[in-house]
């Protein structure tokens, strides 16, 4: 393997990674705070890709109009899923949102399929994204540079949400102790709300990247995508932001990396994520960088 | 109630159904019976979840999995080495699944008792972990068996699957394996055993402070369910006659999840009822899907309206009854007495 092709691997690893990592913080922020896997997450994934698609087909928007109108209303239906189907079971035990939110993955996915119709469809991709330019003798398509810069713009933004406003003080706050919390008068659900709205947001827009980069949509594109990112969060360390990043992008990095070094290993591509998770699971439950949740008696 | 009175009801009530399953065979039509079989081999999966997660509280999402195995072994054993010689187009099969052939109970038996041994090989590590982090991590080993099946085609034919695997599974059969698995599992639920598992259930810490061996249970709940799964597995296998890894994705393990949360976590006459009731909404709900002609209307049919009204179902049955069909309690020729006198009185 010569050089140029290494560092094409290296950026489709990070192209990948970054869209994991995107899905990821939203699955670690709900962790952290409502300590529920959201099921649900991946079908934002989906969704985001779908209303980018329509918007462009039905009312003719041009790409980044479309673009963010997907992102606002992905956002707005995650924060409505929260309402209908998770606000009502906070005080229930714990297994009972996780199974209603299995039951929203498969009501929206199947909403999809009766909409959209389960036939895959084709992406209309920017030209400008399209024509590759050669840098120091290697031939990069601009989109492999575009997601990850997005993707670190849209991070940053997050990380200042999360560490710079009253809001994101909030979030920190009830993610420790969400009876304090309510004491110390944090408007919890809303906070809730407004987490569901921010890491659907991100979902949408990783899975809006993810049809520029693999360009065709389908009702369950965001099943495998979804687990494999749920386990970038847990391997980074549910609850952590920062662990999610990292999560993500190892992730990504392994899975390029083992299938361009080892081809015969490449139909097993979808197994290596959960022989991880496997893997993290028994040896270092928090994962690189969470923290240890005390059984409580 | 004496328990000899229970005894002889529990008889009677065994040679009903096989009245009622006689008539059925002489009568039905060959699309009810089916929906008979369904029924059966649902409730036989259904319950084997129910004994794992309603009963021990081990919430496992890894049942598509236990099935998968139980199903390539099945159909491994019970196909003729000629069928296997047809079959395997991609790559020949390794010598032992060419020649292995076995009778259909000895098949079924293999795979549950494969699935079971798989199950306590994996549940050795994975039982250690917690409510969540266990169903994700049950729910990657399905996944697994998944990716393995379609990367092993001399084991098991790759993507193409089995295809004319004998249909040995007939009503005798499925509901046979389902009363087998009722006994067992009202036996070990009914022993001591039974309330250990309730315990740990309850309150794991509290069961480990009465020097319980907490995860010894655990594991047995867990290898019994992987057993009844792989059965389940199995009589599937025969009674489609068809199989292949697509078969075996988390949607089977999600309608067997309905089931039970339907019925009610820890009521096994619940689980019956729901298995019932489920398995026959799920395929009156094709009509759904199907173009309806409606006084000269023509009603294009909806590909997905199924599950959607499905897991619209499941949405609401947490919201609003969480508890189920039946919550905790159990149906018992006592609590059947005590309705029906006091309706007389």
């Amino acid at each position: 393997m010569n050089s140029a092709t290494f560092i094409q691997h290296m950026l489709n690893s990070l192209t990948l990674g970054s869209l994991y990592a995107l899905v990821a913080i939203g699955y670690t922020m709900v962790y952290g705070i409502l300590r529920l896997i959201n099921f649900a997450h991946s079908e934002m994934f989906m969704l985001g890709a779908y209303f980018v698609f329509w918007g462009i087909t039905l009312a003719n928007l041009p790409w980044p109009v479309a673009m963010v109108i997907a992102i606002v209303v992905t956002a707005t239906l995650g924060v409505v899923v929260d309402q209908v189907a998770y606000r009502p079971l906070r005080d229930a035990p714990r297994i009972s949102a996780l199974i209603s939110s299995i039951g929203v993955s498969f009501f929206l996915q199947n909403v999809a399929i009766v909409f959209f119709q389960a036939i895959p469809r084709e992406v209309y991709r920017p030209q400008w994204l399209e024509n590759p330019i050669i840098m120091g003798g290697v031939r990069v398509l601009p989109l492999t540079l575009f997601v990850p810069l997005l993707s670190l713009a849209l991070m940053l933004g997050l990380i200042w949400i999360v560490y710079r406003t009253k809001a994101g003080l909030g979030m920190r706050a009830i993610s420790k102790d969400i009876e304090t919390s309510y004491l110390m008068g944090v408007p919890v659900n809303r906070i809730i709300a407004l987490t569901f709205g921010i890491g659907s947001a991100l979902a949408a827009a990783s899975g809006i990247m993810w049809a520029l980069r693999y360009p065709q949509l389908q009702p369950i594109m965001g099943t495998i995508p979804g687990f494999k990112a749920f386990i970038a969060a847990v391997f980074g360390g549910i609850g952590s932001i920062q662990g999610a990043v990292i999560g993500g992008l190892a992730l990504g990095f392994i899975e390029i990396m083992t299938v361009a070094f080892f081809p015969d290993l490449a139909g097993y591509r979808d197994a290596f994520a959960f022989v991880l998770l496997i893997a993290v699971l028994m040896f270092k439950p928090t994962g690189l960088l969470g923290e240890r949740l005390e059984d409580k008696v | 109630m004496r328990r000899g009175q229970t005894v002889i009801l529990n008889l009677v009530a065994v040679a009903a159904l096989g009245g009622f399953l006689w008539l059925a065979e002489g009568n039905f039509d060959g699309y009810k019976i089916q929906i008979l079989n369904l029924i059966a081999i649902n409730i036989i999966l259904a319950l084997s979840l129910n004994l794992i997660y309603g009963f021990t509280g081990l919430f496992s999402l890894g049942h598509a999995g236990f099935m998968a195995i139980g199903a390539y072994i099945c159909s491994i054993l019970i196909m003729t080495p000629d069928q296997k010689d047809m079959l395997f187009l991609l790559e020949p099969a390794y010598d032992w699944v060419q020649n292995a052939q076995a009778p259909f109970l000895v098949a079924v038996l293999a795979g549950g008792l494969v699935a079971a041994a798989i199950g306590a090989l994996v549940g050795f590590p994975l039982l250690r972990l917690g409510d969540d982090y266990l169903g994700i991590a049950t729910l990657g080993f399905a996944e697994i068996i998944r990716v393995l099946a379609n990367n092993f085609p001399r084991l098991t034919n790759g993507a193409l699957g089995f295809k004319g695997i004998p249909d040995y599974a007939n009503l005798w059969w499925n509901f046979g394996w389902c009363l087998v698995t009722l006994y067992v599992i009202v036996r070990l639920l009914k022993s001591n055993t039974g309330n250990v598992l309730k315990a740990i259930r309850d309150d794991e810490a509290a069961a480990r402070a009465m020097g319980v061996n907490v995860f010894r249970y655990k594991l047995l709940s867990f290898t019994v369910g992987a057993f009844f799964a792989g059965v389940g597995g199995a009589l599937l296998a025969s009674l489609l006659t068809t199989i292949d890894p697509k078969m075996f994705l988390f949607t089977l393990t999600f309608n067997i999840l309905m089931i039970v949360v339907a019925g009610g976590l820890g009521s096994l006459s619940g689980t019956v009822m729901a298995g019932i009731g489920i398995t026959v909404l799920l395929e009156w709900l094709r009509v759904v899907e199907n173009p309806v002609d409606i006084f000269g209307y023509e009603l294009p049919g909806v590909p997905g309206m199924r599950m959607v009204v499905f897991s619209l179902a499941l949405i609401m049955i947490i919201l609003f009854r969480r508890e189920g069909l039946m919550g905790m309690r159990e149906l018992h020729w006592q609590s059947l007495f005590k309705v029906f006198s006091r309706g007389r009185a």
